[in-house]
């Protein structure tokens, strides 16, 4: 027996090597391509070093903010998709009616001179505005596209939530008018402020503080409060959650209400980073921060906000370090690639996320 | 596919109204469905295309009836239909009266936008907001009456709902007709005038319409035909349905099937001939689109791989197309000394095969990856594709955003170029045939069948033996195909091209298209072209709302006919099946909860 051993283990050794399919090797070989291209860039960017530590740091500074905005919209999606096991495909549309809507109040007070004036107020006022406009929405397309398809688990929710997404950006390309406008870049935002020799815009620190206070308060909502409790246990078995005597109806409302109102400040901070809004805004944004729900683990809330803030920093610092470092040229035209990219690559290998134990190769 | 697959048991109750409830629920939301058409624009869009038109002596603008105000009016009639189905009231007069009071509702929620309009200019905000929508609300009467005539208008249209869902099928249909083939040949005058513009059928066309819209004469002779015609079918229909299901099973099926294909094949062959240029490129578009939705239809349709990135692919053959025959520098026939320059045809069947070869390449990474996940996964993919394409990285081999020029193109074997859209189409026509016929033998072949299996379940289908991964290999590659050889005619059509006519919206369009045709189901594929590729280039003014009104089919016929226009032949099965079985187990519920009555406690007390 003994002597038979090692044969065993190299029949089991080669039964092994003979399992391996032409799709293992494929998937293989993407590994490789990503990890050289990771490696070997970062590794030809820093001994090239064509960019210095400032540059660096407001890379990784600009990754920051917009992934604090990621991170928000992102919460829309996972919460949905923890009550509804449901990709609510047009929630960065959803956020791009409420920047969109609010745009109008913050153009209004920022041709008063009120916004500059009275910084606190206007901004509650027009993140409050978009807070209600998404909120709204959000309810409204859950009433058409989702209610009717609560019991269905197939792909005919996400149809209609593509649906859904189209309808919205053309309604309000409708409504609003296709041209490209200008968010108001009010006073106090304008200049930048030095910390260890670096300078800093004030929109970075803005931003980033309101994501994470918003963040805050949605966690301590759903850690803390009764509704938090509920929605909690809804996520984790809806039918028990009725049993005990949830008003299951009541709390997805809640939950999409939450969304809207993350997707409404994360949309008037979008839009305050880059200064401008039109009916397709939305849809990028989305998709990132889709990835960014998928990254931290969909279904998961503290995931969702590490996954923002992970894939802005990605973002932002990727192209400089990984593509610059193999040569390619202009990187950062391939800024969506590595989202894109990163989104592909979270759902074939470790579908589960950083933090998420929901598969997505279980029964969708 | 499967859409009645169970994932909760919770239920929620629908909320319980009074018939009056119901009746300001649905006024409601019919009004404010009609401010929302106001806001978005189409509604004013609408208005200004006629369905009956004339010109009153001595003035100078049409008067009649327009799309937009009808639309109003169905809002209002939908309101009627409503309540009459939610409160189930029987008899005729109050439904009529409920009905009414929700056209009325929906007619007062309608007046609040042009009150509104009066007391506060919101132009900057919403565009469509105009003095002509004001006017258009207002019938042109003022604020005052305009309301008065919004609301007895709403008022009768939804009596009228009511009183067409109150009466019989016999005495309803024929009145339904009427109003739509009214509704269809004034709004398409336009073209149909075009077709009949001869000089022997000059007076007849003159009799029937004005170049506005109908005339209220043919209107009603057009009212009256189709209500004939369908009041003698409908009378006839019983005795035609007995000789029908005397014949033998298969020449049932044959005539069932092939009555309305011949009627359409018909159509795409000789339309184009009859109908010009521009309905040529018309055409053409629709045989892409029909040649995507075919392999789409392969994916989603058979094998229930949602793919949105099925854009790469079609990028992917008129790149190959483009890069092979092009007179441009970036041609590898130039660039390289051995390689040759392919001439069209050849480079079409490189096209396809590069197709295939990317759809394989695409599918390895997503096999694992199931149901919505995948959707975004290739959604991804595409982007990815998209993305590279356009950018600096690429350029030396793919031009980058400034597109392969000069394409040639396709030449027949006498030496004549094929480059009129009429030809051009023929020859997407007979790809797109070719394509069905494969397509067809495909959907009941082994292979086919192993796809609807992974479909419905992809657990048990591995369970069955069926090799998961060069089934769904097969799906992405032959599904690619289609797409390459659209992509390739594709190229040739525009003589050049450019990664900004590769956008996602390409593979929402083809999504779209098989939704509403029917997913699975092949005529429904050129149903569905028919009717979102082609709508929108015959009203032109439309266009630039295709994509809104994309959206709204999408919802719509998911929520109201999720099988689709013209639902697979296993569909239809599978939904008579569904039917007979809902049909037993409500029966048997019936019983078990009379015999329940009967041997409770409380039974024999009553």
């Amino acid at each position: 027996m003994a002597a038979a051993l090692p044969s065993e283990g190299m029949a089991a050794r080669i039964e092994a090597l003979r399992r391996i399919t032409f799709v293992d090797v494929v998937l293989w070989g993407m590994r490789i391509l990503i990890v050289f291209v990771v490696v070997g860039g970062t590794i030809g960017t820093l001994i090239q070093g064509r960019y210095t530590g400032e540059q660096w740091f407001d890379n990784f500074m600009f990754g920051l903010m917009i992934g604090g905005v990621y991170a928000l919209i992102a919460l829309g999606y996972t919460m949905v998709y923890g009550i509804l096991r449901l990709i609510n495909f047009a929630h960065g549309d959803v956020m791009m009616c409420g920047a969109f809507t609010s745009y109008f109040l913050a153009n209004g007070l920022y041709r008063s001179g009120y916004l500059d004036a009275h910084p606190v107020i206007s901004m509650i006022l027009i993140m409050g505005l978009a807070m209600i406009t998404c909120s709204v929405i959000a309810l409204v397309v859950e009433r058409i596209c989702y209610r009717p398809f609560r019991h269905i688990r197939t792909l005919a929710p996400l149809i209609c939530a593509i649906g859904a997404s189209f309808f919205l950006q053309h309604s309000f390309r409708g409504m609003y008018g296709s041209s490209v406008r200008a968010y108001p870049d009010p006073v106090w935002l304008e200049g930048e402020f030095e910390i260890f020799g670096f300078g800093i815009p004030y929109t970075q620190p803005f931003v980033i503080l309101i994501a994470l206070a918003a963040m805050g308060a949605l966690y301590l909502v759903v850690n803390k409060t009764k509704m938090g409790t509920a929605m909690r246990a809804v996520s984790e078995d809806r039918d028990a959650a009725a049993m005990m005597g949830i008003d299951v109806n009541k709390i997805i409302v809640f939950t999409f209400i939450l969304g809207g109102c993350m997707a409404g400040i994360g949309g008037v901070l979008f839009c305050m980073v880059y200064n401008q809004i039109y009916y397709f805004t939305g849809f990028l944004p989305g998709i990132k921060a889709f990835s960014a729900a998928v990254l931290g683990g969909i279904g998961n809330v503290p995931g969702a906000m590490l996954g923002g803030f992970f894939l802005g920093v990605v973002e932002s610092v990727g192209p400089a370090l990984f593509l610059d470092g193999v040569g390619i040229r202009a990187p950062y035209q391939l800024r969506d690639l590595i989202a894109f990219t990163m989104l592909v690559m979270v759902l074939i290998f470790r579908p589960q996320g950083i933090l998420g134990e929901r598969l997505a190769t279980q029964r969708a | 596919m499967a859409f009645d697959v169970i994932a909760s048991s919770y239920r929620e109750r629908e909320k319980e109204h009074t018939p009056l409830g119901h009746a300001v629920i649905a006024g409601i939301s019919f009004g404010a469905t009609g401010i929302f058409a106001a806001l978005v624009g189409i509604l004013y869009l609408f208005h200004e295309r006629w369905i009956v038109a004339w010109v009153p002596e001595g003035a100078a603008d049409p008067s009649g009836l327009t799309l937009g105000q009808s639309l109003l009016l169905v809002f209002a009639m939908w309101a009627g239909v409503q309540v009459a189905r939610k409160t189930g009231e029987e008899r005729l007069g109050a439904a009529c009266l409920l009905g009414a009071g929700a056209g009325l509702v929906a007619g007062a929620v309608l007046c609040v936008l042009p009150i509104i309009m009066s007391l506060v200019k919101l132009r900057f905000m919403f565009i469509a907001l105009t003095q002509h929508l004001y006017d258009m609300l207002t019938s042109g009467l003022g604020l005052g009456l305009g309301v008065v005539v919004l609301l007895v208008a709403g008022a009768l249209a939804g009596a009228f709902g009511a009183l067409l869902y109150r009466l019989s099928p016999r005495a309803r249909r024929p009145i339904i007709y009427a109003l739509v083939w009214m509704a269809s040949i004034g709004v398409f005058q336009e073209l149909i005038q075009l077709l009949a513009q001869q000089e022997v059928l000059d007076p007849i066309r003159e009799w029937f319409f004005t170049w506005d819209g109908l005339r209220p004469q043919g209107a009603i002779a057009i009212g009256l035909v189709a209500a004939a015609v369908i009041a003698v079918w409908d009378t006839t229909r019983a005795r035609l349905e007995e000789t029908f299901v005397a014949l033998p099973q298969g020449q049932q099926r044959l005539l069932h099937g092939s009555g309305v294909a011949l009627l359409l094949i018909l159509v795409l062959i000789l339309f184009p001939l009859v109908a010009g240029n521009f309905i040529g490129q018309v055409m053409l578009f629709i045989g892409l689109f029909i040649l995507m939705g075919m392999g789409l239809n392969l994916e989603i349709g058979l094998a229930g791989l949602l793919d949105l990135g099925f854009v790469a692919f079609y990028a992917v053959g008129a790149y190959t197309c483009a890069l092979l025959t092009a007179d441009s520098p970036y041609a590898i026939g130039q660039r390289v000394d051995w390689f040759p320059m392919f001439n069209w045809w050849w480079a079409m069947g490189m096209a396809v095969l590069m197709a295939v070869f990317v759809g394989v390449l695409f599918g390895i990474p997503v096999l694992k990856i199931r149901g919505d996940y995948l959707a975004v996964a290739t959604l991804g993919l595409g982007e990815i594709v998209r993305v590279l394409v356009l950018s600096d990285f690429a350029a030396p081999v793919l031009a980058g955003a400034q597109g392969v020029l000069n394409i040639p193109p396709p030449y027949l074997f006498t030496g004549a170029a094929v480059d009129d859209p009429i030809e051009l189409y023929y020859i997407a026509l007979g790809a797109a045939a070719v394509a069905a016929y494969f397509a067809y033998r495909l959907e009941n072949s082994r292979l086919g069948r192993a796809w609807t299996a992974i479909r419905d379940d992809e657990d048990v289908a591995q369970a069955l033996g069926i090799n998961l991964v060069n089934v769904k290999l097969l799906a992405y590659g032959l599904g690619a195909a289609f797409a390459g050889l659209a992509g390739a005619i594709f190229a040739t059509m525009l003589t050049s091209i450019y990664p900004h006519s590769f956008q996602l919206i390409i593979s929402v369009n083809v999504l779209a298209l098989i939704i509403v045709g029917g997913m699975g189901s092949l005529p429904g594929v050129v149903v569905g072209a028919l009717a979102l590729i082609g709508l929108p280039e015959l009203l032109r003014e439309f266009g630039e709302y295709r994509f809104f009104f994309y959206g709204v089919a999408i919802v719509a016929v998911m929520r109201l006919r999720p099988a689709g226009l013209w639902p697979s032949a296993a569909r239809r099965r599978e939904m008579q099946l569904e039917e007979e079985t809902r049909a037993a187990v409500e029966a048997q519920l019936a019983a078990e909860t009379e015999s329940g009555a009967a041997s409770s406690p409380e039974g024999p007390a009553r």
